[in-house]
């Protein structure tokens, strides 16, 4: 992958570290003019994602820097999204100079593709929002007239008291009516599907509530439960908003990440020029240019040019291979020496990728069998609070009759006192902290992780991970950092003359040498041959870096797999430099930890044997198998169901996208290809793993606090519906069981803030 | 008690005008960026 700009948090003038910092991901060395848009105000426009901006400081910095740039109008960073909207005079500046301004205050950008990342206003989250406020307001002013009633049971005249209650349903019915309508919409989507969801006893609940209250008091009766419909309603929206916040988080962090990696294709017009295009727009029989660097946006043919081609994301493969013309390249490749021509032979969205798209959809069928925390509740919830309403109402209606049948004399409270007792019921038991139980928990606990640099893309990921026995990753790119580093320590002088040839090529084996070496000069008369190595002269002697038959032919294979250079100087011994895929940091300490929390660990790669073994051995993981194809990483995971185990899949190429849709929860590092991250429920951002021992923590925690939750709110229901059912209920005591539940609850999810973080 | 037919309307309307004000606030976008917004404060305008 080519960055544009990747310095994270160097510019920060207060120096906070980057860790967990909004995704900036490499995107595609592009043209940047295929993100601008004309605003209707006459200024071009570009959305940019900045990265390490943490503070008022990086604000400043970032807005008036950008100001004072010749012909930039407007420049408004968002913090919370790290979006930054740039604004110029057409012809007086452009995308390439703002990027570089960035830079140039220490901050990475990558461009948006104006298309996903459009700016979509949450108008769900807004309308919930009015329903809530509306909801409150309510709550509130009835409240006020309801305090009285209480407080003056004895001495208030019932003239008083009915006019209190009159103010309070002109209130309560408008409010009532309009804040509970996405309960009424739900339910009546589900009983239109003859289902019955948790928001049809609500709705009930809300209706009966109503019409019988203003029954009482037309009657003149004591008890109205206004204040009590209008408070319920309010919590129930808490609740509703917060499950809704988390959602719309996790789906404009998952739009974002896809945006970022939005790539542009280099159409070759008849002309021969070239043209910026976005990937999407690429037809089939396009001839496109390939340059150095870049990733194959669309699966294609080469017609000119032979080049390396790193296939790391597709097949777990370390080490590039080379092509030439004819050759079909899948998209995802990443070209690495010379510039190609290819011809489109695939949409966009029918290149490879779309193949997998279908395991991938298969893989979430097997998926959709999870059953949410909450609706498992509910589903228990539903028939109980149902039958026990009749049941009040019934036995309310028949006792005195069958009392009567007995020869005991009982009073019998007619109908208008059995619907207020059922109703009573209804109310009291209406799921304000059953509705809060796992919202809440999960809200606190994916803002945790959020911060920590781990993305939650829904709640039930969180359940579905807490779950989770079986860990399983994949080599490339995800337990290592999918880069080849100089393991043997060759004498330092070959080490400086192999990265002369080195410093010119775009392969990861002599970018590891340039690497290890250091910054220094290049060789002169450089010839790189693809799928060879590099050619040179170095103080008038010729040189070769590359294969072994390439550049030193007369040396013995050493014939250990290992991935290899070999440098030969004219009239001097050739060196052989060994290399090996570099381990993350942490990821024997990751591996550790989660054998630690009675976890199992396994490996799964595409890559050769040999390669595995060693990235096993070094992680400390017992159990691997490689040369595997996305099938067969399938397989494993549909063989470990059938052992009743629950996998977490963490992977990042486009050979993982199917494993990580199919297995029962899945992780992918913030470096993963787009497919990838968009089939995985977790995104770790960051170069270390040990976020996802912290995320696994996190969600076990959540999973103990929700059910906590759930148990507490059964609790009180067994408690406050029979109390209800006997007619001992009135509107005061209503009041203060369901705000106190509501609270508890909450405060109970706030716990889950106070865990400590483990030591990474 | 006749001091009610005042107050009554008197507190719901006060009631309405900090829903107004609520609403007024969402319609004008002072929602979007509250980490940015709290950090703001903190900028010394130099023009």
């Amino acid at each position: 992958m080519a960055d544009i700009a990747l310095n994270d948090g160097a510019g920060c003038p207060s120096g906070l570290s980057s860790t967990g910092s909004a995704p900036v991901a490499a995107a595609a060395r592009s043209d940047l003019g295929a993100f601008v848009r004309r605003a209707p105000s006459g200024l071009d426009t570009i959305e940019l994602m900045v990265s390490g901006a943490k503070c008022a400081g990086c604000i400043a910095k970032i807005e008036t820097g950008l100001k004072q740039a010749p012909g930039v109008e407007e420049a408004r960073l968002n913090l919370s999204t790290q979006r930054l909207r740039v604004g110029w005079r057409p012809g007086a500046s452009d995308p390439a100079r703002i990027v570089e301004t960035l830079t140039a205050l220490g901050y990475g950008a990558a461009p948006f593709d104006p298309e996903t990342a459009q700016a979509v206003v949450d108008e769900e989250g807004r309308r919930l929002l009015r329903y809530l406020a509306v909801a409150g307001f309510a709550a509130m002013n009835i409240m006020m007239f309801s305090v009285p009633v209480w407080s003056g049971h004895d001495e208030m005249g019932g003239g008083t008291r009915t006019l209190l209650h009159w103010v309070s349903a002109l209130v309560a019915i408008p409010a009532a009516l309009y804040a509970a309508q996405p309960f009424f919409r739900s339910a009546f989507r589900a009983l239109r599907a003859r289902r019955a969801n948790m928001d049809v006893p609500i709705s009930l609940a809300v209706l009966l509530t109503l019409s019988t209250s203003v029954a009482e008091t037309l009657q003149q009766g004591e008890h109205a439960y206004f204040d009590g419909i209008t408070m319920l309603l309010f919590f129930l929206l808490i609740g509703r908003y917060l499950d809704h916040r988390l959602r719309e988080r996790a789906r404009t962090a998952a739009r974002e990440l896809l945006a970022l990696q939005a790539t542009t294709a280099a159409r070759i017009g008849a002309d021969g020029h070239t043209i910026a295009i976005p990937a999407r727009e690429v037809i089939l029989g396009d001839r496109l240019l390939l340059a150095p660097g870049e990733r194959a946006p669309v699966d294609c043919v080469i017609e000119q040019g032979v080049s390396d081609l790193d296939l790391s994301m597709l097949t777990g493969e370390t080490l590039p291979q080379a092509r030439g013309p004819g050759d079909q390249i899948a998209a995802g490749s990443i070209n690495l020496a010379h510039a190609l021509t290819v011809r489109a032979t695939a949409r966009a969205d029918e290149s490879a990728v779309a193949e997998l798209a279908r395991l991938i959809e298969t893989g979430e069928q097997s998926r959709a069998s999870f059953v949410r925390l909450a609706d498992r509740a509910a589903s228990l919830y539903v028939p109980i609070v149902h039958t026990l309403a009749t049941l009040t109402f019934a036995g309310w209606m028949l006792a005195p009759i069958i009392a009567h049948a007995l020869g005991f004399e009982m009073a019998a409270i007619g109908l208008r006192g059995a619907l207020m007792n059922a109703v009573a019921v209804l109310i009291i038991t209406c799921p304000c902290a059953l509705g809060l139980a796992v919202p809440a928990v999960q809200v606190v606990a994916t803002g945790r992780l959020f911060k920590r640099g781990v993305l939650v893309k829904s709640g039930d990921a969180l359940e579905r991970l807490a779950q989770a026995d079986v860990v399983i990753f994949d080599k490339t790119g995800t337990l290592t950092l999918g880069k080849p580093r100089l393991r043997s320590a060759p004498d330092p002088a070959a080490l400086q003359a192999a990265a002369k040839l080195a410093r010119a090529s775009h392969h990861p084996l002599s970018r590891a040498i340039a690497e290890a070496a250091g910054v220094g000069a290049v060789a002169d008369t450089i010839r790189e041959t693809p799928g060879e190595g590099v050619e040179g002269t170095l103080n008038g002697r010729r040189a070769r870096l590359g294969r072994r038959v390439y550049a030193a032919p007369e040396a013995k294979d050493a014939a250990d797999g290992a991935p290899e250079l070999w440098f030969a100087l004219e009239g001097a011994e050739p060196v052989r430099f060994v290399f090996a895929d570099a381990l993350r940091a942490d990821a024997a300490d990751v591996v550790r930890a989660l054998g630690e929390r009675g976890l199992e660990v396994e490996l799964l790669s595409g890559d050769r044997p040999v390669a595995v073994a060693a990235a096993a051995g070094a992680a400390g993981i017992k159990r691997w198998r490689g040369g595997l194809s996305p099938g067969d990483k399938t397989a494993r995971l549909a063989e470990l169901r059938a052992q009743g185990k629950r996998s977490l899949m963490v992977g990042d190429g486009l050979n993982d996208a199917a494993a990580l849709a199919g297995a029962h929860v899945s992780a992918s590092p913030g470096s993963a290809l787009d497919v990838s991250q968009a089939a995985s429920d977790i995104v770790i951002q960051g170069a270390l793993l040990m976020p996802l021992v912290e995320a696994i923590d996190v969600a076990k925690a959540a999973r103990a606090r929700a059910l906590e939750n759930l148990r507490f709110s059964a609790i009180y229901n067994l408690i406050a519906a029979p109390a209800a059912a006997f007619g001992l209920l009135t509107p005061l005591i209503a009041a203060l069981a369901m705000s106190s539940s509501s609270l508890i609850v909450t405060l109970n999810a706030l716990r889950l803030q106070l865990g400590k973080a483990p030591a990474s | 008690m006749n001091i009610m037919i005042v107050l009554i309307p008197g507190a719901l309307c006060l009631g309405a005008l900090g829903l107004a004000a609520f609403f007024w606030s969402l319609r004008s976008g002072q929602y979007e960026d509250l980490e940015g917004d709290a950090r703001r404060i903190l900028i010394d305008d130099e023009d």
